[in-house]
């Protein structure tokens, strides 16, 4: 299959970068480079791969999607609204007071969010439930978590990596955000997380690395995981944080940035 | 007297409701032996999850059942369910707005043998601190069984106090036991013992009886439900005895004592004093020496009775 066929999602995830630039920008601070590290996966799993129905978020039977990073929830946001989960106007209501989109994700806020998250390291496990809830229900859905490369230093995430494994949740796919920042630098530098890949698989996991702004690749590794018969996958993506925000992309200090109004303007139209 | 230790009432009441009631799943983290869910795993098996020693993800897991539909009941020590699980319990069941069933056994002197690292003083104390979260204490099997199916149907999470080993049946089949009411087991004018917990409520009953002897007549209180508190009954009993001892197998901050504190000094401040641990950590012995240790033997609430009521 050649790039081509990615046209489209391509287009959509410019749309949702320039909607995570402008909402947080008019707010003038925000979580600008873990939202643009994981805008193509979010592009490629709304319009091609999930489940869903826009005008019935609580749809029974539908896939869901743990973002573990809550921080990264102005990215989530604007592909939910660009989905018509509902109106575009409140992304730029981000983070003000009485908001629906709180910086991190609230399930019982945002029509869309299937878990509140936020607090790291816990989504794995919300997620794992989810997966145990959906079997239960004899449910063939996928659940579908991101985790970031920071957040990787929770322990929470391996206790979670243990128990997805012994529970052969087949339907649970999960993807490393693998950046290579956090908050104070470099994670190599200040817990290194590094060879994700082997960490996962000596967990029990199927595992795959690919590049995050690909979306051949993506594709690719979405649709292998699928066929998975009794063991999770976890995807690693090695991505660039801050990924298509002109001023923000790979800046080391993009994790929580403040920026004006005219500087998100000049990065929006640097997109085009 | 029950002729079935307390985590066998638990067990059979889970069995009994899942029987007709799909959504209730158990989940264990390595305490499946101790608190004695093995046979709800042996009727449904498909329904019980042990995750290993790994309680945070324990109840992560649990709250993700509930985001799908379920209504798990989570067990373990009460030290591991209120301390390790506290961010996970208050984030991903409680600000999620879940329906996490969390349920802490070996509540204060009764971790005995596993002595101070395993001996929850405090549990009370923080889950108060999470934004309407129920709160329970049974203290005999007939409330326990009554309470879990109350606990089921409440829509929200709710925290319970378990007691896992011991017989003690207090109340009748006809009694009504109502979450989020306080019983009143014996009426008196002098003062009023609030008492709640299986270790508590027999050792006030009994003090009460002592007290009798010597001319005080105390109105005894089961408060088995910390939070939301029965606040209409504790403020009607300081207006009808003056003085409110509490009784609780716990320290004085935080829990029960602070509750009826708190609600005593907003609407009718009255002497107040508690039978509970002061600022110290646990320790390891037997029950006996440990309730010795700590001041929860009738005898000390007769004496801390008597001191109050040279408050009034």
């Amino acid at each position: 299959m050649s790039e081509n066929n990615y046209k489209d999602l391509e287009d959509l995830a410019k749309d949702i970068r320039k909607k995570t630039i402008d909402s947080i920008g008019f707010l003038g601070v925000g979580h600008i480079g873990g939202a643009m590290s994981i805008t193509d996966l979010l592009t490629i799993l709304y319009y091609r791969k999930m489940h869903i129905d826009p005008d019935n978020p609580k749809m029974a039977d539908r896939d869901k999607l743990v973002l573990s990073k809550g921080h990264a929830g102005p990215a989530l946001y604007s592909t939910l609204a660009q989905k018509g989960f509902f109106p575009e106007e409140w992304l730029h209501t981000l983070n003000q007071g009485g908001t629906n989109l709180p910086s991190h994700c609230d399930m019982n806020r945002t029509p869309g969010i299937d878990m509140t998250t936020g607090s790291l390291g816990q989504g794995l496990s919300s997620a794992i439930g989810l997966t145990l809830a959906m079997k239960l229900d004899k449910s063939e859905r996928n659940v579908f978590a991101i985790i970031g490369d920071g957040e990787s230093q929770e322990g929470q995430n391996w206790e979670a990596a243990m128990t997805a494994s012994q529970f052969k949740l087949n339907k649970l796919i999960a993807f490393t955000d693998y950046n290579k920042m956090q908050i104070d630098g470099y994670t190599s530098d200040i817990m290194s997380i590094d060879d994700p890949e082997a960490k996962w698989k000596a967990f029990g996991w199927n595992t795959d690395r690919v590049n995050g702004h690909s979306f051949a690749e993506l594709d690719r590794a979405i649709d292998k995981a699928r066929q998975s018969v009794d063991k999770p996958t976890m995807i690693i993506m090695d991505t660039i944080k801050g990924k298509g925000c002109s001023f923000a992309e790979g800046v080391i200090t993009n994790h929580n940035m403040a920026f004006t109004y005219e500087q998100a303007k000049e990065a929006i139209e640097a997109l085009d | 007297m029950s002729d079935k230790d307390m985590r066998e009432v638990y067990t059979e009441t889970l069995i009994e409701m899942a029987g007709t009631d799909e959504r209730i799943c158990v989940l264990e983290a390595d305490l499946m032996r101790a608190t004695g869910t093995g046979s709800f795993k042996d009727k449904f098996p498909e329904r019980a999850f042990n995750v290993g020693v790994a309680e945070a993800n324990m109840v992560g897991v649990a709250s993700g059942l509930s985001a799908g539909g379920k209504i798990p009941w989570a067990a373990t020590f009460g030290c591991f369910a209120a301390r390790r699980t506290y961010d996970q319990f208050f984030i991903s069941a409680n600000y999620a707005q879940q329906n996490v069933k969390l349920v802490g056994t070996d509540p204060g002197v009764t971790a005995a043998f596993n002595g101070g690292t395993h001996m929850p003083f405090e549990d009370t104390g923080l889950m108060r601190c999470i934004p309407g979260l129920v709160i329970f204490e049974p203290c005999d099997s007939v409330s326990l069984k009554s309470l879990i199916k109350q606990a089921t149907e409440h829509k929200g999470s709710t925290y319970m106090r378990l007691q896992r080993k011991g017989k003690y049946t207090l109340y009748s089949d006809t009694d009504e036991v109502i979450l989020g009411k306080g019983n009143v087991l014996k009426e008196g004018d002098d003062l009023t013992i609030i008492a709640s917990g299986y270790v508590m409520v027999p050792e006030t009953l009994a003090a009460a009886d002592l007290l009798i002897e010597e001319g005080i007549k105390a109105r005894v209180i089961d408060m088995h439900t910390v939070k939301p508190l029965d606040r209409k009954l504790v403020v009607e009993s300081a207006e009808k005895t003056g003085a409110i001892l509490v009784c609780e197998n716990h320290q004085k901050a935080g829990g029960l004592f602070s509750a009826v504190s708190e609600c005593l000094g907003e609407e009718f401040p009255v002497p107040v004093a508690a039978v509970a641990v002061e600022d110290q950590f646990g320790q390891v012995g037997t029950l006996e020496y440990l309730k010795e240790a700590y001041g929860f033997t009738k005898e000390n609430i007769v004496k801390k009775a008597k001191e109050l009521m040279g408050r009034k």
